[in-house]
């Protein structure tokens, strides 16, 4: 992709242009993207290891930490095996209504998650459509855990199938006819065949929709109700430190979920470089 | 015996097959000759049920199998692209019929290497067991693919397209070495093509199909010799249409009838020949043994190829030469006639 080019082809642009166009792109990537990543973790460790381990460590965050885990550790499972389905169903079969149920996966991209969150507030909330019902059960679902995680698992969806639904249409389903052809159940032929076919699609998947879970603000933010070492996920105590003006902290926390992203990314990549080695069909 | 009774097939509103009968021998190698979109391949995964057929019966020995699964059917299929799983080895692959039997009824792990070593063989590629498909050639594939089928220890052999995407010798290689081991295995074997040379090398009898019917069944020799419809004509072996005068046996001249001969059927007259047509030569090029000429009959639209003898002058493009019918040809009258039309003016 970015190998030197040696020998000049029709597509080549003077040395003049070749510079000014790397250099802006360059420029862009350091002001925008690389500069605010830096300032993440200056600002975390300006006032040394010792505040920036403190700040990581203190009972709040450490819940936390706690709450993003667990609500990743739910959404993702659970949007994995969605994702794996619904795709499945778009790819191999025809059946009315595929359309809309195409549509409806990408649902959670064109909605704003902050009215993603207020959909759970509206539905289960005080005043919301099984608010009596949930109170007299004394069930919480809004300012609660609960309410997080449905927010998260709705925000997260569609990542799964929609890394999986081209790979699998592009496949087709020849594979599959051939594993039933020789005596292959319908697990078998699964777990054999397509899931091994799909796996690094999947991972991909999978790794964005962790990314999202563990990050995911706007909706949250609506259902958690911001409840100090009880509803508050990472992102939500990193905005809390800010306001209180606890830039240590606040950097601190957020340079973990940083951290994440860097090795979300650099997974990413391996996972492509593999991924497009398997392409072209080059092996061991 | 395999019999099909009045098959019918719909995708949509798209008829792919429309009242196929067809009865297939133990032993018969058959090729399913069409066009694409003649319903060839449609009828191949019905045989098999990998798709099943709106209404009609798929009979194996007498049985009705319309409702058996593809793997309760006793067939072997290869697809047309091989569908190899790509992330297994070679011999993984050929022993996947081996390691999905149900565990009570599975082979020890050495008895299912030995058979697929031994399916290898067969196939003429031992030693080739531990590489991943993608290291191998598309005939090596192909190879891996027909091991693979026949692990299921198949009596029928159904292969969709089976040499579609590979180079002339390897085909002729694979052809031979399926032909040999249909006869080694005693199979019965259904393939699918569109390259009418491939049936007729191939097969004992071919199944000629368009637009989701069967237009002619017989042997590689009655359906190249004998065209029952002038879709067969055209599609076996290469046909000069022309127009032709078509004369009934009371003598009276029906109107539009057309004249289908083959290149080779075309003889090449002297001037002042009673009855024969005059051809404005437009191109000339060799044929393996023969010279083929190409030219266009005067006074119509025509086109007509024939072959010439590499011994005799050839014509040059631009001459005029007079043609006349060397073979009894086969005549498709336009409007219908109860008598047999005789040929005697080509014009």
């Amino acid at each position: 992709m970015s190998a030197p080019v040696s020998a000049p082809t029709a597509t080549t642009e003077g040395p003049l242009a070749r510079f000014v166009l790397i250099s802006l792109a360059l420029i862009f990537l350091l002001l925008f993207l690389f500069l605010p990543l830096l300032a993440v973790f200056a600002q975390a460790l300006r006032a040394g290891w010792g505040s920036y381990a403190a700040a990581v460590s203190s009972p709040d965050a450490l819940s936390a930490i706690k709450l993003t885990l667990l609500v990743a550790a739910i959404a993702v499972p659970l949007n994995t095996v969605f994702g794996v389905a619904a795709s499945w169903v778009i790819a191999k079969f025809h059946f009315p209504g595929k359309a809309a149920l195409t549509t409806l996966i990408d649902l959670p991209f064109s909605v704003s998650p902050v009215v993603s969150g207020l959909i759970f507030v509206l539905l289960f909330g005080a005043e919301g459509v099984f608010g009596p019902w949930l109170r007299a059960h004394d069930l919480k679902i809004i300012f609660a855990v609960p309410g997080i995680v449905l927010a998260t698992v709705f925000i997260t969806f569609p990542f799964v199938a929609r890394e999986l639904i081209p790979l699998m249409e592009e496949q087709g389903n020849q594979d599959e006819e051939a594993a039933l052809s020789l005596g292959a159940s319908g697990w078998q032929c699964f777990r054999h065949v397509t899931l091994p076919n799909i796996r690094w699609g999947l991972l991909y998947g999978v790794l964005l929709c962790n990314a999202r879970a563990m990050g995911e603000f706007g909706a949250v933010s609506v259902v958690s109700g911001h409840i100090r070492g009880e509803t508050n996920t990472m992102p939500l105590h990193v905005e809390i430190l800010y306001n209180e003006y606890d830039f240590v902290g606040a950097f601190a926390v957020a340079s973990l979920l940083a951290g994440l992203a860097l090795v979300t990314l650099v997974v990413k990549t391996l996972l492509e470089w593999r991924f497009d080695l398997h392409g072209t069909g080059a092996r061991s | 015996m395999i019999e099909l009774r009045n098959i019918t097939k719909r995708f949509g509103t798209y008829p792919a097959l429309h009242g196929v009968d067809l009865a297939i021998h133990p032993g018969e190698f058959i090729a399913l000759l069409g066009p694409s979109g003649s319903g060839k391949t449609t009828l191949l995964r019905i045989i098999a049920g990998l798709e099943v057929q709106d209404s009609g019966q798929v009979l194996f020995a007498g049985e009705d199998v319309s409702a058996r699964k593809v793997a309760e059917r006793g067939v072997g299929f290869v697809f047309q692209n091989y569908a190899l799983f790509r992330h297994m080895r070679v011999a993984e692959n050929v022993a996947f019929a081996f390691t999905v039997r149900r565990a009570k009824t599975r082979l020890p792990k050495a008895a299912i290497a030995a058979r697929a070593e031994e399916l290898l063989r067969l196939v003429q590629l031992d030693g080739l067991g531990k590489r991943y498909p993608a290291q191998l050639s598309g005939g090596q594939r192909q190879r891996v693919a027909l091991a693979r089928a026949l692990a299921v220890e198949p009596k029928l052999l159904l292969l969709d397209e089976p040499f579609g995407a590979l180079d002339a010798k390897v085909r002729k290689d694979l052809r031979r070495a399926l032909r040999e081991l249909h006869q080694k295995m005693g199979l019965t074997s259904v393939f699918v093509t569109h390259d009418q040379e491939e049936a007729l090398e191939l097969a004992d009898r071919v199944v000629v199909m368009n637009a989701g019917q069967i237009e002619q069944i017989g042997t590689p020799d009655e359906v190249y010799a004998a065209p029952a419809t002038p879709f067969v004509a055209h599609f076996v072996g290469e046909t000069n249409l022309l127009p032709a005068a078509l004369f009934g046996g009371d003598g009276a001249a029906t109107e539009g009838g057309e004249l289908h001969l083959r290149p080779h059927e075309i003889a090449i007259v002297g001037p002042g020949t009673v009855g024969a047509a005059e051809v404005l030569v437009a191109n000339r090029f060799r044929k393996g043994a023969m010279w083929r000429v190409e030219g266009r009959l005067a006074g119509s639209d025509s086109f007509v190829e024939i072959d010439c003898p590499a011994d005799a002058p050839v014509p040059a493009p631009g001459d005029t030469i007079r043609i006349l019918p060397s073979a009894r040809p086969k005549a498709f009258s336009k409007v219908p006639s109860d008598s047999s039309p005789q040929v005697s003016d080509l014009k």
